[in-house]
């Protein structure tokens, strides 16, 4: 039976709190709304954040439904504009960096060896503006949705092309989501820095922990930028101020300029968590170390850094000096290199390891195979003059769902089959996770694949409808085929997660043999998650216990964490 | 062990039984994927020559450019592609439980690091040289041909800006395209000031073959992008703004496009077409534009004096 519950009782941990008063765990519905543990609020993250994932892809399927034949009729033009801008928003905005959040708050407290956040309070608050901003935001269906897309561009955003309140909606859940991650990265932030456990320095910190250290600081850059953006776009709409109208002296092209300034460090902030939570699944499935262990943290760092040089090859067809192309070509090439730096250590660290196929790293296998393409295609939108021909077209919708669903969506799946015995208690089937692996992958690449067809069939984005001309109704049809079986797949995983909170077996302490602290404590760990923290002596603290408890060793190497025993540190 | 996480025996044969095959397989369906799309790109079809490069059916030298640097581009991507996919997809198949069952514990080898961070940057090395010995022939227009229509420089639009090219003799046809919710509107140049004598047209560009053709692109209202794929990239009409490109067609025939800027509701339907005919074609199509625009601005202008008088005699009553 699970090893970690005796060690907690055979080594005799001294308690690190004397309790003054001790209430009554709470239960109920008003329980989780005052909550202020990060499981809970993880889990709120996570369940909400699953919500709008549903949404998001019904959205999707609306839209595939409508491009599956040529100059088809199933949704108007208005109807179509509002489902690209949702679902665009949805999937960035209210899916994937909550779901990010969910597993950071849960799980980067229990893998440092920390009780709570740093700022309890401030991680609930977080929480709820996340989910005020997705009721303002699909608040719009009462009176009328955005229009503009989830890059909102001005002028066409403006109260003169937008009159409706759509746009508002889209600038408050940009502001509330805004100060929801701002918030959720300072609190990540310092409760990394400050709260570790005993020996874990810097050296030591699970890579998963040093991509979330990096999404912090990169949000924390990003966000108030794009907060200004939409500020000046409100002032733009209701006060008079002209800042992107050209019309009296505004540039259109600050806007573009505001927006990518947080939109690019963006697309590292959805994947840089993936990279860590398959850094994290490949040395536990491989039985094996990671490969470079430096290298991947290094790279992390050289990815957040060149990623918020690079916003501008958003911005190659505009009216830009040729300097400006040039910088933002060279840059966006060199993100290649840390990233593919990644791969091979990834790779690697597979290699004449002993891989055990749990579904876990089947969703990290998938998540390198469908990453690899997303990062190759990149290759050719950084070449401007490529770019000029792809930009905006179908091309560049397979490139970023290559990168967002096959790096970050397939990350944060693995993480789910990966940490839901953590949080429940109890494993998921193997058999579902297994065939929604497969629906989801081969969905995928039915969908996307062929759309890099379609763009260079000169098939721009964002269009509601479009000729029957050359191949494009073919490619469409396969398309939307693709995104069906996809959604099945999506929705095999709900239902698997749905029954095995129920019926799933016993999952024990450490199902996987993990190798870091989360893996210490009962699943579903406690409140205060660890009674005694032991010292880390690895970056594999996990193996070093189990190591440890083999040999029957002694048993004076745990300590309470900050119990009074003179470290040394 | 854990209960319920591995499974019971039976299960296990039956998966070694199944999954190792299938897994294989599914191997070497991958390679296969990746030898057959590098036989596509040998022997492409021409109903297919858009499957896997944008086309260049205009022969603009811009849009030969930009396809023959994708080409390069493609080819090495199917490598990376193609190499690193496959050595993932025999790493997941060698080393699996069943055929390693022990893991070596390597925490990583200096030299293979840093080789594969050289090799990455020597590769993007490569792509900037070629992209950068390629950009000149995308970006900067040649002469017209010999056999292409007279064009003059004071038919330009634009005297000077940052980013607008110009054939080395700086003789070239210019045409303003103007973007608004949702059409192109082109406005020739004709070298005088006045600009309601100059030829203009909605959708339907009309231009001579083997003429250099530089466009000075702007927008009226919310930003579009002029894009005929068949001419080469796209370029943003941005209000306040001026941006610039140019093609010089050396086939005659239709070449279709349309706005790539998300610009409203009906932006789907704001289409183009250039239309490239003989140089004796255009001269005619340009004079009788020209004919029916000095005749409707005659037509006007008699109108508005019927209309002046009439109201100068309304008041004297």
């Amino acid at each position: 039976m699970a090893t970690t519950p005796q060690i907690a009782t055979s080594l005799t941990p001294v308690p690190e709190i004397a309790a003054h008063e001790v209430q009554r765990p709470q239960r109920g519905w008003i329980s989780w709304l005052t909550t202020t543990d990060h499981k809970r609020i993880g889990i709120m993250y996570l369940v909400a954040s699953w919500v709008f994932f549903m949404v998001g892809g019904v959205e999707a399927l609306i839209m595939r439904l409508q491009l599956a034949q040529a100059d088809n009729t199933l949704v108007t033009p208005q109807t179509y504009n509002a489902l690209v801008t949702m679902h665009g928003t949805t999937m960035i905005f209210l899916f994937l960096i909550p779901m990010i959040a969910g597993f950071s708050n849960y799980i980067v407290p229990l893998m440092i060896g920390a009780r709570d956040m740093a700022f309890p309070r401030l991680n609930a608050l977080s929480f709820w503006l996340f989910l005020a901003g997705g009721a303002a935001f699909y608040g719009s269906l009462l009176w009328s949705p955005p229009e503009c897309g989830w890059t909102c561009y001005a002028p066409l955003s403006e109260a003169t092309y937008s009159p409706t309140a759509g746009v508002d909606s889209w600038i408050f859940l940009v502001h509330l989501t805004g100060i929801s991650s701002f918030v959720g990265a300072l609190n990540l932030f310092v409760t990394i820095t400050n709260m570790r456990a005993p020996g874990m320095g810097w050296g030591r910190l699970p890579l998963f922990c040093w991509a979330i250290l990096t999404q912090s600081i990169l949000l924390l850059l990003a966000l108030p930028v794009i907060a200004a953006a939409v500020t000046l776009l409100l002032t733009d709409r209701h006060f008079g101020t002209h800042f992107y109208d050209a019309t009296n002296g505004g540039s259109p092209l600050l806007w573009q300029h505001l927006f990518w300034f947080f939109g690019h460090p963006e697309v590292y902030i959805l994947v840089l968590p993936a990279f860590g939570v398959i850094s994290e699944i490949l040395p536990v499935f491989a039985r094996k170390p990671i490969f470079g262990y430096k290298a991947i943290a290094a790279a992390t760092l050289g990815i957040a850094f060149i990623g918020s040089l690079v916003w501008a090859h958003h911005m190659f067809t505009t009216p830009s000096p040729f300097i400006l192309l040039v910088f933002f070509m060279l840059g966006s090439f060199l993100v290649a290199i840390p990233t593919g730096v990644k791969m091979f250590n990834w790779i690697f660290t597979l290699w004449r390891g002993s891989i055990h196929f749990d579904t876990p790293m089947y969703f990290a296998a998938g998540f390198l195979g469908t990453f690899l393409l997303g990062g190759v295609t990149g290759i050719f939108l950084a070449a401007f003059p490529v770019d000029w021909a792809l930009h905006d077209t179908y091309f560049v919708v397979a490139h970023f769902h290559y990168t967002i669903v096959g790096g970050g969506v397939f990350g944060m799946l693995a993480a789910l089959y990966y940490w839901f015995p953590k949080m429940s208690g109890r494993m998921l089937n193997e058999r579902m996770g297994k065939t929604s692996f497969w629906l989801i992958l081969v969905g995928f690449w039915v969908t996307f694949l062929v759309q890099h067809s379609a763009g260079l069939s000169g098939m721009p984005r964002r269009i509601y409808e479009y000729p029957d001309i050359g191949n494009l109704e073919i490619y469409n049809l396969i398309s939307t085929i693709g995104a069906f079986i996809l959604a099945a797949g999506i929705v095999l995983t709900g239902f698997n997660v749905f029954r095995s909170l129920r019926k799933g077996p016993a999952a024990g302490a450490d199902p996987w043999k993990g190798n870091t602290l989360e893996w210490f404590t009962t699943s579903p760990p406690p409140a205060n998650n660890f009674d005694a923290v032991p010292r880390v002596r690895s970056v594999e603290p996990m193996k070093d216990i189990r190591r440890q408890i083999e040999g029957q060793s002694r048993t004076d190497e745990l300590v309470g964490a900050g119990a009074g025993h003179s470290s040394g540190d | 062990m854990m209960a319920g996480h591995h499974p019971p025996p039976l299960r296990d044969s039956m998966r070694i039984a199944l999954r190792a095959p299938v897994r294989s397989s599914l191997a070497r369906a991958f390679m296969a994927l990746g030898l057959l799309s590098i036989l596509i790109l040998a022997t492409a079809p021409a109903a297919f020559a858009d499957f896997i490069a944008p086309d260049a059916g205009s022969g603009s030298p811009n849009a030969e450019g930009i396809r023959s640097l994708y080409l390069i581009i493609y080819v090495l991507a199917v490598i990376i592609f193609v190499g690193v996919g496959g050595l993932l997809l025999f790493t997941l198949r060698r080393f699996s439980a069943k055929r390693h069952p022990v893991a070596e514990q390597i925490h990583g080898n200096n030299k293979l690091e840093i080789g594969w961070t050289l090799g990455a940057a020597l590769l993007l090395v490569v792509i900037s040289i070629v992209t950068f010995a390629k950009l000149d022939g995308i970006d900067n227009p040649p002469n017209s041909g010999a056999e292409g229509a007279p064009v003059t420089e004071q038919g330009s639009f634009i005297a000077d800006g940052a980013r607008r090219p110009m054939p080395p003799n700086g003789k070239s046809l210019n045409i303003q395209v103007n973007g608004q919710q949702y059409m192109w509107r082109y406005v020739y140049a004709d070298g005088d000031k006045d600009l309601l004598n100059n030829v203009f047209a909605y959708e339907t560009m009309v231009v001579p073959v083997n003429t250099t053709v530089t466009l000075t692109i702007r927008s009226n209202d919310v930003q579009h992008s002029w894009w005929v794929p068949d001419l080469g990239g796209k370029f943003d009409a941005v209000p306040g703004y001026t941006n610039y490109t140019w093609f010089k067609a050396t086939k005659t025939g239709t070449f279709r496009g349309q706005c790539a800027e998300l610009c409203g509701r009906n932006h789907a339907n704001m289409v183009a077409q250039v239309k490239v005919v003989e140089p004796a074609a255009f001269e005619a199509w340009y004079a009788r534009q020209k004919q029916n625009i000095e005749g409707a601005n005659k037509l006007a202008a008699a109108g508005r004096q019927a209309l002046a008088a009439q109201a100068a005699q309304t008041s004297a009553k």
